[in-house]
């Protein structure tokens, strides 16, 4: 049997990633995930759209596929953008930030791989796929 | 007034400030905004009251990583409160949790900062 998936398209305006997360909550609702579990799913999500919407450098819609399994979710955050070089991304660390002039920003990836039990880029000048899986322990 | 800050108020010289809806950067710099005033009026210690918070992005997250550096240059402190679990787990991922402090109740918060 076809596996069941959700398909949102998301344009990027403020705030558009609670689409998402909204959505994750009526899926994790569904497959009986713990408070826990979809509270983690939907914070991964925000952080994986916001890095679409701010990095892409695209207007172009951003697209999130939920993949749903019997023993895990599956999230896929698709945009059309100029892509990024995972290996460039530094692991943020709060001393690190602490008494710079500088922003205090750049958590998404290390988020969205402490939250979820496996995460995958595929990148390139086309684009970026992030795709984010969630165990599920019956 | 930002719709993101329900209220504020004092108690025993800190400033309790609650939140209401999501923590992003806009809902970040209203909470920076009431501190950075304050501090400048001599406060020092500020409590953020999360009860309406069920929802943050690491950018809004962000902003109170500045706050807390601000307040390290008045030896001040920031703590929070009512933090729903994701939450929690998120500030302590971004490491918040080692320079500020997670309190279960506002009177423990109060007790304790």
């Amino acid at each position: 049997m076809k596996k069941p998936t959700v398909e949102l398209k998301l344009p990027i305006l403020p705030n558009m990633e609670l689409i998402a997360t909204q959505t994750a909550e009526v899926i994790a609702r569904h497959m009986n995930l713990t408070d826990d579990q979809s509270g983690e799913i939907s914070m991964a999500l925000i952080e994986a759209c916001i890095n679409a919407f701010e990095h892409s450098k695209t207007d172009s819609n951003v697209f999130i596929h939920f993949l749903i399994e019997e023993d895990s979710l599956v999230m896929k955050v698709i945009d059309q953008g100029i892509g990024f070089d995972k290996t460039k991304v530094e692991i943020p660390k709060i001393e690190n930030k602490m008494g710079k002039e500088e922003r205090k920003r750049g958590w998404g990836l290390q988020l969205i791989q402490e939250l979820m039990d496996s995460v995958e880029f595929e990148s390139n000048s086309d684009g970026t796929t992030v795709t984010m899986k969630k165990n599920i322990k019956h | 007034m930002s719709s993101f800050i329900k209220s504020t108020k004092e108690a025993n010289q800190i400033i309790i400030i609650e939140t209401d809806g999501y923590l992003n950067n806009e809902g970040g710099e209203a909470i920076s905004a009431i501190c950075y005033e304050k501090i400048k009026g001599g406060q020092h210690k500020f409590l953020i009251n999360m009860a309406g918070t069920k929802v943050v992005n690491s950018i809004g997250v962000s902003i109170l990583i500045e706050i807390i550096e601000k307040l390290q240059e008045v030896n001040g402190k920031i703590g929070y409160y009512n933090l729903a679990p994701i939450v929690a787990k998120t500030f302590n991922i971004m490491g918040l949790t080692k320079y500020s402090t997670v309190f279960a109740t506002e009177e423990e918060a109060v007790g304790a900062l």
